[in-house]
């Protein structure tokens, strides 16, 4: 429960948090599945359409090749968004499996680019590029973009999560400061 | 000529700018508050706060870039 004083003062509202930190992981694992479960249903489904489409629009850009996880020794080769991706949970995950078994068992989805020349038949003609992430930046137009939207929807994450496990940062009178802390000009009365 | 056209072909690109603004905004506002007009008031607010900022960098910097 959010204690008394916390609470805006332009309205009655008691927020059951219920466990915080199993919220906290829902809320990681699925957008919105954290508020959802403390009973904040129209929260949670705002959190899960927003941050949701974000990534799912970022997939559709970047034709489902913008999420991907990949390290090893040559430094090049690092995938950092992932850092920010993974943080939609769940459906940032296969990207994990598919970077640890080299049989892919998701087939070519969220799978790291493949390494060495890459060679593709494009409007009749061969076409040879350094490795697969060389092709797809060359092919796929919306695939930096792709990727930006998904690191977006896993940064959104993170602030929902902090909502799941800490409550709303309620702001007091629109922004407006409260009467007692209105600065009072000097030798005047306090009413 | 060239400029303008160049201009012309950016801007389509910043039209997938406004999804972001959306979600963006919504998401933050809601971890403010918690009632779902208070939710979309503030969003509301900081999505134009966003946009406005974004046109006062890019006026600054098409006003500097015009002497190149």
């Amino acid at each position: 429960m959010l204690p008394k004083d916390a609470l805006d003062s332009s309205l009655e509202m008691v927020i059951d948090l219920r466990d915080r930190n199993f919220a906290a992981l829902l809320a990681w694992l699925i957008p919105g599945a954290g508020h959802m479960y403390q009973g904040r249903w129209g929260k949670g489904v705002l959190f899960a359409v927003c941050i949701l489409g974000t990534f799912a629009f970022g997939m559709y850009l970047g034709e489902g090749n913008v999420v991907y996880a990949a390290w090893g020794d040559d430094p090049s080769q690092h995938r950092l968004p992932y850092v920010l991706q993974i943080g939609v949970g769940a459906p940032a995950l296969p990207a994990l499996v598919q970077a640890n078994f080299d049989s892919r068992p998701f087939g070519d989805f969220m799978a790291p680019p493949k390494l060495g020349p890459q060679t593709i038949f494009e409007n009749g003609k061969q076409r040879t590029d350094p490795d697969e992430l060389a092709q797809w930046n060359r092919r796929i137009p919306g695939f930096e973009l792709g990727t930006v939207y998904t690191m977006i929807a896993g940064l959104l994450n993170i602030l929902a999560i902090f909502d799941a496990w800490g409550g709303p940062v309620f702001f007091v009178g629109g922004g407006q400061r409260r009467e007692d802390d209105e600065p009072k000009p000097p030798g005047s009365a306090s009413s | 000529m060239l400029p303008p056209l160049l201009l012309a072909l950016a801007a389509t690109k910043l039209w997938y700018l406004m999804p972001l603004v959306v979600s963006i905004s919504l998401v933050y506002a809601a971890t403010r508050h918690e009632l779902v007009d208070e939710i979309i008031k503030h969003a509301i607010r900081f999505g134009i706060w966003i946009v406005g900022f974004m046109g006062v960098v890019f006026g600054l910097i098409y006003f500097l870039s015009r002497g190149l």
